[in-house]
């Protein structure tokens, strides 16, 4: 097996939605062999389908502008054309064609949409009250069954702040309590009347794993784990059991492939997830802070064969950057969260620079409401932190951390993450360099439609929860 | 050639610890002074305070050199509300001096002091003033007890870190801490009131007489609360009141008009905006964090971005930084108050004049002034932009050294590739 290779999911995502007629129990009694096939168990792999649709968009070219590609380009007097959801021409000079909008972008960046890999936006929405916790199933420390998008609440205000602030997909997480917190979901940041509304077609899922303090923490009183190694022993339980039950299914379809009389294996939604992975259609999310930990999952992962597609928080990953990228496994940090925990005391501003400088993929995540309204700063913080240390990391390069490289770790990269011709207009025009304090998003489309228009406070996006509010649609 | 390094090194860091004249040359200094901003300055630094600030890159003789051409020049950032020196690691990490638990010495928390509890050798103070915070104010992160007691002011460096003990009291009456007083704001007020009443009791018969033990008290505060609360009632003492709503605001207005003495601050201010005039009349300043504008609680409904910018624009004067490990991303708060609507100079002035100001010590703190205490930063660019950084700081008129625990960390780990493991390497 060669961790070195591209990571499968992305093929894996293609295959589970060709996949996607199913049938469901049927008797093979008195059938032959082709109708026992057509009967064959097949479990619906998308049972909660995403109902997006983008808005209306115009035909639309900005020119004069700094492009930054979030592929490590950059371009200065340029144009960039959107036009039918898509990225349909970039350069110097373009072709038009009619009924074209003309944005002048003098003195302005465009920039891809940034994606946060790190939310709870949702799962945990404003208001903070408990009747609105739905992040964290505290009552086991396996609960691969639970779905974030079934948590989410649409009218979560928070995800109009981070649209006001380029972000345009995320992907919503469970918690961090328990050893595997549930699959996660995409989401493009045009909230809706529903989750599914909102779900990022074709998006692969994931799931949220924990390392270290908090689910010991969270169990150290009610059954367990309450060590570190019992964490490690209860994610290898839960894999054996996983790939028990991916043998059961396999040598189910077998035998039915085989024309044999076979009674499909039971379902169990927790093991479906963990089954998922295995087969490498879903992206392992781990929340991880020490290096000595990150390195111990490595290992598990190559025992029971599946891929992390990302770290999160990974404040320690400075100290294994070089095993990150020989495993091919991505990083999400912040730029300089630290001290809040012992797991998080080792954190220094050059964990980002450091990462990348070590060929590995770096990733910027908010796991903040607040944060996720401004990872252009953390970015520039990070990439002036490794610069006054000798880390010479172009801005265009660094932009990769903002939206490529999450791109990638959740599976999204062949539809947005860079600005290439074909790919979804998903596009941040930055009312000055993003890598400024000063700078802010000033319109964003997302599939080609204007999604936020920072100067026409009339047509910003209002949720249900501040209709009728204090502050309703001011400056926010 | 190594060799001859490391001897220059030791020897400029011997004489810069015996040296007390410095001179900062050439960089653009914001004196936070009604001098203004200075395109090209010199300051002149001797024992410990600031003796001059000339115009142009001339330094005299017998003055350590700082070359800050192309740089800009502050005073050191003050942290407006931490609990620095009192927390080392806050979650499941053992002792923490920033939060309480129930003493039968206080009832209502008035009487706690954290200045017993600042640890001068905690890992946050080089971390945070190698970013240009030279001081802060420092207290009770977490209690359930309606004050959060008596806070201190601290210096960020190595010496003894303690400048004023019992600076400021802190108290709280925004959602949750309704919650916990009674679980309604009508209680919580009225008790409030009463604890001032006796506090201001106690303190019109000056002596004590009504707190010694042998005498005696049925305050709803102890007899230590009520002495704490003395130099309160008086004005003496800045009374910082956590509060977002804007009726809580409006509560708190309505007791500087009850009891005109009080010095208050409001921390916070989610609503702040919503009646900036009035603040501004009753000449209450607010400390925020200019970067909070969710509804988080149904008392932060109002949050915005424009909170600070508004309130400047009322003429209510504003600091900004409410953290602790991360106080020093206070800079990068300022630069979004900026973008948001404040004023660039007010920015840099919530951040050092305005913090001095809210703590009563204006005369010493927080500008580039002729005999105020030499706190200085050198920056390698416009301070509130997030790709600068602090280059040089000096704490009364001493230059720290830029290194922390992190740095040592991040060089230990620069390079990976080592013949022995990492623990024999010291960077």
């Amino acid at each position: 097996m060669n961790y070195n290779n591209k990571p499968t999911w992305i093929l894996a995502a293609i295959t589970t939605t060709i996949l996607s007629a199913t049938t469901l129990v049927g008797c093979s009694d008195h059938a032959d062999n082709q109708t026992q096939i057509t009967n064959k168990v097949v479990i619906n792999p998308d049972p909660f389908p995403s109902t997006y649709e983008p808005i209306p968009s115009k035909t639309t070219l900005i020119t004069n502008v700094t492009i930054f590609d979030g592929i490590g380009g950059m371009s200065t007097d340029s144009q960039i054309l959107l036009a039918d959801g898509k990225i349909l021409g970039l350069g110097k000079q373009i072709n038009l064609p009619e009924n074209v909008t003309i944005i002048d972008g003098a003195g302005k960046f465009v920039t891809p949409g940034i994606i946060d890999t790190h939310s709870h936006l949702g799962v945990y929405p404003s208001p903070d009250t408990r009747s609105h916790a739905d992040g964290n199933e505290m009552t086991s420390p396996v609960t691969a069954q639970v779905w974030a998008e079934h948590s989410v609440w649409p009218q979560d205000p928070g995800f109009q702040r981070a649209l006001a602030g380029g972000v345009t997909s995320l992907q919503i997480l469970p918690g961090s309590a328990n050893l595997f917190g549930g699959r996660s979901v995409v989401l493009k940041n045009l909230p809706d009347r529903t989750v599914q509304d909102m779900k990022f077609p074709e998006a692969p899922y994931g799931i949220k794993m924990a390392c270290g303090e908090n689910p010991k923490r969270v169990y150290g009183r009610k059954g367990g784990p309450s060590t570190r190694m019992a964490n490690v022993a209860g994610y290898r339980k839960a894999w054996i059991g996983a790939a028990e039950y991916k043998a059961k299914w396999e040598q189910y379809e077998a035998d039915v492939n085989a024309g044999k009389d076979a009674k499909a294996p039971k379902r169990d939604l927790n093991n479906e997830t963990l089954k998922g992975v295995l087969d490498g259609d879903i992206i392992v999310h781990m929340h991880c802070y020490r290096a000595d930990e990150m390195v111990v999952m490595m290992d598990v992962m190559k025992e029971f064969n599946y891929q992390i597609g990302s770290f999160h928080h990974a404040v320690e990953g400075y100290k294994i950057a070089d095993k990150l990228a020989e495993n091919n496994v991505c990083a999400s940090m912040w730029a300089d969260w630290w001290g809040f925990k012992l797991e998080a005391y080792d954190g220094i501003r050059e964990n980002i620079p450091m990462v990348h400088a070590a060929g590995a993929c770096a990733v910027v995540h908010s796991d903040s409401d607040i944060g996720i309204q401004r990872l252009n700063q953390e970015a520039a913080k990070a990439w002036s932190d490794g610069r006054r240390i000798g880390i010479d990391i172009s801005k265009a390069d660094a932009w990769q951390w903002l939206t490529s490289n999450p791109a990638k770790s959740l599976g999204i990269f062949d539809q947005t993450g860079s600005l290439e011709v074909g790919k979804n207009a998903d596009v941040v025009l930055w009312s000055a360099d993003p890598f400024s304090t000063y700078a802010q998003a000033e319109k964003v489309f997302i599939d080609g439609g204007l999604a936020y228009d920072r100067n026409a406070p009339d047509t910003w996006p209002v949720s249900d929860f501040e209709l009728g509010q204090i502050g309703e649609g001011d400056h926010k | 050639m190594k060799r001859l390094t490391t001897f220059l090194t030791l020897f400029t860091l011997s004489t810069s610890v015996l040296a007390n004249q410095f001179a900062i040359v050439g960089g653009k200094v914001h004196t936070l002074t009604g001098q203004g901003t200075l395109a090209e300055a010199t300051v002149l630094i001797k024992d410990g305070v600031i003796e001059s600030i000339i115009a142009g890159s001339e330094a005299p003789r017998g003055y350590e050199r700082i070359e800050a051409q192309g740089k800009v020049v502050t005073p050191g950032f003050i942290g407006a509300y931490t609990a620095l020196g009192l927390v080392e690691v806050g979650f499941s990490a053992g002792q923490v001096d920033a939060s309480t638990s129930e003493h039968p010495v206080t009832t209502i928390g008035a009487a706690i002091d954290v200045s017993y509890g600042i640890n001068a050798d905690s890992t946050l103070i080089p971390i945070t003033r190698m970013e240009g915070f030279t001081s802060a104010a420092t207290g009770i992160e977490s209690s359930e007890y309606l004050f959060k007691g008596q806070g201190a002011f601290i210096q960020l460096s190595d010496d003894e870190p303690l400048l004023k003990p019992r600076a400021f009291m802190a108290l709280s009456v925004n959602n949750s801490s309704a919650d916990e007083a009674g679980g309604t704001r009508g209680t919580l007020w009225v008790a409030l009131k009463q604890i001032l009443s006796e506090a201001k009791f106690a303190a019109d018969f000056r002596t004590s007489n009504s707190l010694i033990p042998t005498q005696h008290w049925h305050g709803v505060s102890t007899r230590t609360d009520a002495q704490a609360l003395h130099d309160v009632i008086r004005g003496n003492t800045p009374l910082l009141i956590k509060a977002d709503r804007k009726a809580d605001i409006l509560n708190i207005i309505g007791l500087k008009s009850e009891f005109p003495k009080l010095n208050i601050v409001i921390v916070s201010a989610s609503d702040a905006w919503r009646v900036a005039d009035k603040l501004a009349a009753a000449q209450i300043p607010v400390i925020l964090n200019p970067e909070y504008n969710l509804p988080g609680a149904f008392d932060t409904l109002g949050a915005t971005l424009a909170n600070a910018g508004r309130l400047e624009q009322a003429g209510v004067k504003v600091a900004i930084g409410i953290e602790t490990h991360n106080i020093r991303l206070a800079a990068q708060h300022a630069g979004n108050a900026v973008a948001n609507g404040m004023s660039y100079e007010v920015a840099l002035a919530a951040l050092t004049r305005s913090v001095a100001e809210i703590y009563g010590l204006q005369d010493t703190l927080g500008a580039l002034a002729p005999g105020m205490r030499a706190d200085v930063v050198v920056w390698s660019g416009d301070p509130l932009e997030v790709t600068e950084a602090a280059e040089h700081v000096f704490i009364g008129g001493q230059p720290t050294k830029m290194e922390s625990r992190q740095t040592l960390l991040r060089d230990r780990y620069l390079n990976l590739e080592q013949t022995k493991p990492m623990g024999y390497v010291r960077p």
